[in-house]
């Protein structure tokens, strides 16, 4: 006898030599000896057993009363605090009904219906003679059809089935316009004001402290007549200041800001949530969705997270009054990148 | 039934009257006598399926309930219901219906909490029944199809899942549909028109709740339906495994008959699932819309989570990096029309590890049969000790998916344990390789050693704890002899050897079969063959001391 419990399994005895298993086998000693049970050698147990499943059957019926009170019983005030009283009620009514029930009944099943374990036969899923007429079949009825000796009729049917799927394709068709270059373009354009979001006050430029950050929308967005959140899912900005140093603007946005004051689209560049975090210390922007990061004094480029474009830049600057307005509409497509954006 | 021959049934209880009544018009009783005392194996781990059958019930009911109150229009309203922070507030007449089943139906709270909870419950219970049946190779023949099946059964409960959440088109879901268009929008070519055909042009438009409606309350619903009793269908032709133990084999099924006992236990289950349901629902808030108002592209608010089941794939999004060093992931391909973009830090994790998984998943059967060349019957499944490889291939794919799991909560990990958020995602990064593999290399040793200490148990018997002093000064530990049926449960499993490769007709080992001959060494390698009576034998004569049964004598040979 070899050590069983230690050694690598190929160098020990654990492996048995190919062919010996099946003669070297332990034989099934078949079923264990059934088990009485309390409940079926004294009466007294069994007797306690019915007690015990009728306790739980009663407990049911109490829940069920219990959801009624609830139901009736609780005055609801417009307030949570009600709301959640009676939900709790309804809750454990239902709960207490439902348990009872179903512990009583599996209670009653394993201490007091007969529990022995019965063996059953397998049958086979199909007899070898099944399988052979049902094969025949098969065969008698491609024959009959004559589908393979006449090849006219087989090719024109495959063309008429593979097309005549295609109208139920088609008839989606009008489930939505063509994007056309609808992602293209937002609210924005030139002389547009900065406004609060939601209430849609525009943003005077001295409003806007070192540090401070501003939710911001189209001024024009709460005039809209109908799809107002469409219009707003692009248009919606950040409006931060920084310490015009700070800033690093590349060849050509120079004046895209004013006096440290630098807009940037809101939407993720990644897929598409409000990116509205702003950590003002570090000047980092966070999406809280997938944890994109987006550096201000970067431009917005991307410094950790899924992401990899930059927010796009709104260029601002100010009206006569002194409001902040856009100088023209975003010079790329906001939000998720898509095939066409190029 | 009857013949002519023979004299008719006359009935002389009630309840031969009745049977009488419905077999001379339906023939029930063949149905009957065919089912009626049907054996089913009983095994704590085969609730799991019943779990998801009876939650998919409990969704049923109260889905029912809530479509009589609610309305999936996207038109915009004012609420004067009876929350009074929202009073006045401009809202979709979705939103506001989802309010009003909270706060004017009696009930109506309670219906959507346990709607919604059953929900988790249905999608977890799928999950868990189906590692179950992963892990003890219950897939195996005959039941590939079936396990098809059940890998069906959980796409369209993720489906179900996701259409609903959005349904109450509330702050929370109006995010997460966004991440979906920007997902959709990523896939090259038709993604932009997708988008614009799912949600009736932009995002998010005013079409996209009333479609989510229909199919959540209607398609795939019907699906799963359908699906289910295809499920359900091949149990019945199939029986149901058992595990190994001392009277069991392929051939046979050993267990309860269906009347009375069995009926009862799963019939009562029924009962507890659901009040399980109803307790959670009365204690544990879930979904409080009201807090998260009404659905506005704007505002969003942090460390928000999907549901449990879309995690994953949420968790993959978040550990993609956009830039490798300095290589962005998202590409500007010039082609002869223009310039394309292909986005694949969107694209390859919303697809890649999701589809590896399920992928996977489904071949996993015919994967398995093709490597082990085991074209048999099995109905008695392995304990998963007994199957080292599957149960670690098994384990890494739980790994792999708790990983992404993880991720989708990368903030809430940073925030509560107050560490860095970007190290819990480089940390969880290097796990996504790295998991998997220590998870597969950790199972597999473990479960060899379980093999072990199972022949170890066979072969000497159990610890008794009790020490004995010999005449010589040596102190032993008594060990018990296993009684023969509890022994077989432990020796009584196959272990077959790794196979060379099998030359074809015309001699030749074809680079296929050579694949296969790897794999499997890979599978079988390192198993542990089950104990032998000769081994016993050759135990009992130089054991120096071994106890019978009743502990009582020690025998010294």
């Amino acid at each position: 006898m070899g050590n069983h419990s230690d050694g690598t399994p190929t160098s020990s005895d654990a492996v048995a030599k190919a062919g010996h298993e099946e003669v070297d086998k332990f034989q099934d000693p078949g079923l264990p000896p059934h088990r009485l049970r309390l409940a079926d050698t004294n009466p007294k147990a069994a007797k306690r057993a019915e007690r015990q499943v009728a306790w739980l059957f009663i407990i049911s019926i109490v829940g069920t009363l219990l959801f009624f009170v609830g139901y009736f019983g609780v005055r609801l005030d417009d307030t949570i605090a009600t709301l959640r009283i009676q939900n709790t009620f309804l809750g454990l009514g239902v709960a207490f009904a439902m348990l009872g029930i179903g512990t009583g009944i599996v209670h009653w099943a394993r201490a007091l219906m007969p529990d022995h374990e019965v063996a059953e036969e397998r049958h086979e899923i199909r007899s070898e003679e099944d399988r052979q007429a049902a094969v025949k079949i098969i065969d008698d009825i491609i024959d009959e059809t004559g589908i393979k000796r006449r090849p006219l009729i087989r090719n024109t049917l495959i063309g008429a089935v593979a097309l005549a799927p295609l109208p139920a394709v088609a008839i989606f068709r009008d489930l939505g316009p063509l994007p056309g270059d609808m992602l293209r373009h937002t609210l924005w354009k030139e002389g547009e004001r900065l406004a609060r979001d939601p209430d849609g006050t525009p943003i005077k430029a001295s409003d806007v402290t070192i540090g401070s950050a501003f939710h911001v929308i189209p001024e024009s967005l709460n005039d809209l007549e109908e799809g107002k959140l469409n219009a707003k899912a692009k248009a919606v900005v950040l409006l931060m200041r920084l310490k015009p140093e700070d800033l690093n603007p590349s060849e050509g946005r120079e004046d895209w800001s004013y006096n440290g004051i630098v807009a940037y689209s809101k939407i993720c560049t990644h897929v598409g949530c409000p990116v509205a975090l702003y950590e003002q210390q570090t000047h980092h922007l966070l999406c809280p969705c997938h944890q994109s990061t987006f550096d201000l004094t970067q431009e917005c480029k991307v410094i950790f997270g899924p992401a990899v474009r930059p927010l796009p830049q709104l260029p601002i600057t100010v009206d006569a009054d002194g409001y902040l307005v856009a100088q023209s509409d975003f010079h790329e497509p906001v939000g998720p990148s898509f095939w066409e954006r190029g | 039934m009857s013949s002519a021959t023979q004299t008719p049934f006359e009935p002389t209880t009630s309840t031969g009257r009745i049977t009488n009544f419905v077999d001379e018009r339906v023939g029930g009783s063949g149905i009957l006598r065919e089912f009626g005392r049907k054996v089913f194996p009983d095994h704590w781990s085969f609730m799991f399926g019943e779990v998801a059958l009876y939650s998919f019930v409990i969704l049923l009911l109260s889905g029912t309930f809530l479509t009589f109150f609610f309305d999936p229009s996207m038109a915009e309203t004012h609420y004067h219901g009876s929350y009074v922070p929202l009073k006045g507030v401009e809202m979709s007449v979705a939103y506001s219906s989802s309010l009003n089943i909270s706060f004017e139906v009696r009930g109506g709270l309670f219906m959507r909490q346990v709607h919604h909870w059953s929900a988790l419950l249905f999608v977890a219970s799928v999950s868990v029944h189906m590692l179950r049946v992963f892990f003890t190779g219950a897939f195996r023949k005959p039941r590939e199809l079936n396990w098809v099946v059940g890998g069906v059964l959980l796409i369209l409960s993720l489906a179900a899942g996701f259409t609903g959440y959005s349904l109450p088109d509330d702050l929370l879901s109006g995010n997460g549909l966004r991440i979906i268009d920007g997902v959709v929008k990523s896939i090259p070519i038709v993604g932009t028109y997708i988008s614009f055909f799912l949600f009736g042009g932009e995002f998010p438009g005013t079409a996209i709740i009333s479609r989510l409606y229909m199919l959540h309350i209607m398609l795939v619903p019907a699906m799963i339906l359908l699906m289910v009793a295809i499920h359900l269908f091949m149990v019945v032709v199939h029986k149901h495994t058992q595990y190994p133990g001392p009277g069991r084999n392929d051939r046979n099924v050993v267990g309860y008959p269906l009347g009375p006992v069995y009926a009862a236990k799963a019939g009562g289950f029924f009962f507890i699932v659901f009040g399980i349901i109803a307790m959670i629902s009365a204690f544990f808030q879930i979904n409080p819309i009201w807090n998260y108002g009404p659905y506005d592209p704007s505002p969003v608010s942090a460390g928000t989570q999907p549901d449990w089941y879309i995690g994953f794939v949420d968790g993959a999004l978040r550990l993609m990096p956009g830039w490798l060093f300095n290589i962005p992931m998202e590409w500007n391909i010039p082609l002869p029309w223009g310039t394309n973009t292909l986005s694949f830090n969107v694209l390859g994790p919303a697809l890649i590890p999701a589809g590896l998984i399920f992928a996977l998943m489904f071949t996993y059967p015919w994967i398995e049969r093709w490597v082990t060349r085991d074209n048999r019957e099995h109905h008695v499944l392995d304990r998963p000790r007994n199957a080292p490889t599957r149960t670690a291939i098994g384990v890494a794919g739980v790994v792999l998916y708790c990983v992404m799991w993880a991720a989708a909560s990368s903030d809430l990990i940073a925030t509560h344990f107050h560490v860095s958020l970007n190290d819990v995602t480089y940390w969880l990064r290097a796990l996504f390789f790295i998991g998997p593999v220590l998870g597969f290399i950790v199972t597999k040793r473990v479960a060899l050693a379980l093999q072990r200490k199972d022949r170890e148990i066979a072969l000497h018997g159990r610890e008794t704890g009790r020490i004995v002093r010999l005449p010589h000064g040596e102190f032993q530990e008594i060990h018990a002899q296993l009684d023969d049926y509890k022994r077989y449960k432990l020796v009584g499993y196959e272990s077959p050897v790794a196979e060379e490769g099998i030359p074809n007709e015309n001699g030749i080992v074809t680079k296929k079969e050579n694949l296969r001959a790897k794999l499997s060494s890979f599978f079988f390698e390192d198993r542990v063959a089950p104990a032998t009576p000769s081994e016993l034998e050759a135990g009992h004569h130089h054991e120096a001391i071994e106890a019978s049964d009743d502990d009582n004598k020690a025998v010294t040979h």
